[in-house]
């Protein structure tokens, strides 16, 4: 791994995240925020209907995690909970970052605005390791569904965590991992 | 008169089937991400198949969903020349997917219509189902949870005859080097070559059914998925896509006749959850 795993309290200290460097190893813990596809396009019609991009539901400085989890299992808030591809969320991603989100844990390779965003907000992108969704699960020691109840796995939830293993995809420099790993 | 299989036969089957695909992965996958493991030498890589690995035990063990996307349902049940069914004999599959779901606490992931209502159904339902005339005796019913991620990774192209072996190796180092990262690597990739438009993509899906510890049913398919692999590979997408020898643990080919004027393309992209069966009815 980059340099050795690193242990970061949610929600992120901006200070800490600008010495985060694209490739290093992570343990996220604290409060999350899961939303995907349906559920991104129902947020950012309410920032258009408010006339302002100051962010509902306490999500500012927050992390989203593209997510949509299974129901619970084994004594589990979740049975099994994983990154879906975050280049789904493109569309809404520099929006939100600009106005306040922190971090966003997804899958996949993102677009240029998104890198932008990050540079020019200093956000991240964390990847978690896809398919991961059982042991990922045992991360999550609580859930509260927030909003979008009606989605069903797309609603927004705030699912707490601890130890939550990921990798810096996109740090605040701009540094991507998939172009490390591509050499 | 021969063998007839009834919808109570292949519900019972997708029953026990679901839910159980959902929870364990398949002993050739399972062995696969092992040995990637094994052999992997990039850290980042290595880390990543850590997890896939002791996440397939917890799942396992458990009894939860190895990922969260439990799939959209597939069913193909393939009839032989001695073998009679209704008309209605899928009638019964979504039924058993409704109920698979909602009782295995595994994640409804349809939508009622893909551009007029993106309403969740609820319980996975509909499932995709389709039946197949074999020249093999018997029956058998063919089961896959295809997962979005990499179903969306997947593509048709229609090459010309002259683009011919090298154009087809092109066109899926293309489709990884673009897709593998938001497809869940190690992939396992089902290569559809020949037929039509619509039939070479489930060409690629069918492909996806043969293990990865059954080989190809001929000389010329196996060295040919020998050669993509290799290609795959070498581009060091690695696990995770984080950088690493094993971008896929297999590539699996089927080949058709096709029109002198075509040579249709098809990947369809599978997950290091390559969650799919077949059961002999």
């Amino acid at each position: 791994m980059g340099r050795t795993m690193m242990r970061l309290e949610l929600p992120l200290d901006r200070e800490q995240l600008r010495e985060l460097r694209a490739g290093d190893a992570c343990l996220l813990s604290g409060p999350m925020y899961t939303l995907r596809d349906a559920g991104h396009i129902r947020l950012l019609a309410e920032l258009d209907e408010q006339g302002s991009d100051e962010l509902p539901y306490g999500l500012a400085g927050q992390a989203i995690f593209y997510a949509g989890p299974t129901p619970a299992a084994a004594g589990r808030p979740f049975g099994a909970i994983g990154p879906t591809t975050a280049s789904r969320m493109d569309f809404a991603a520099p929006r939100l970052y600009d106005a306040g989100v922190a971090a966003t844990i997804g899958k996949g390779v993102r677009s240029a605005a998104v890198r932008e965003a990050c540079i020019r907000d200093g956000a991240v992108y964390f990847v978690a390791v896809g398919g991961a969704a059982a042991y990922l699960a045992k991360c999550v020691t609580a859930e509260e569904t927030l909003a979008y109840d009606d989605l069903g796995t797309e609603a927004l939830r705030r699912v707490e965590v601890v130890d939550f293993p990921v990798f810096v995809g996109i740090d605040t420099l701009g540094n991507d991992v998939y172009d490390l790993a591509r050499g | 008169m021969g063998k007839m299989i009834t919808k109570e036969q292949v519900e019972s089957v997708l029953l026990k089937a679901l839910p159980q695909l959902a929870f364990e992965l398949p002993a050739d996958i399972l062995a696969g991400l092992k040995a990637a493991r094994e052999s992997e030498r990039s850290p980042r890589a290595s880390e990543a198949l850590r997890l896939l690995v002791e996440n397939a035990k917890i799942a396992r063990e458990d009894r939860v969903a190895i990922c969260q996307d439990t799939g959209s349902v597939w069913v193909c049940l393939e009839v032989g020349p001695d073998v009679m069914v209704a008309g209605d004999v899928l009638s019964r599959v979504d039924a058993a997917v409704a109920s698979a779901y909602t009782e295995g606490n595994l994640r409804k992931s349809l939508v009622r219509d893909a551009l007029f209502d993106r309403a969740n159904t609820g319980d996975n339902t509909p499932a995709f189902a389709e039946i197949h005339t074999s020249e093999r005796p018997g029956a058998r019913l063919h089961v896959m949870c295809k997962g979005g991620g990499s179903d969306n990774a997947s593509r048709v192209v229609m090459l010309t005859p002259s683009a011919g072996r090298a154009g087809i190796v092109d066109a899926v180092l293309s489709c990884v080097r673009e897709k593998a990262a938001n497809a869940c690597p190690p992939l396992v990739i089902g290569v559809g070559v020949g037929a039509t438009f619509d039939k070479v993509a489930g060409l690629a899906k069918m492909a996806l059914m043969r293990p990865l510890d059954v080989p190809a049913p001929d000389e010329r398919t196996a060295a040919f998925e020998d050669e993509l692999l290799r290609a795959v590979n070498a581009t060091g997408i690695g696990a995770a896509a984080l950088g690493g020898s094993t971008t896929a643990l297999g590539v699996r080919v089927k080949t058709a006749p096709c029109h002198i004027a075509a040579l249709p393309l098809a990947i369809n992209m599978g997950c290091s959850a390559m969650r799919r069966a077949t059961f002999e009815l």
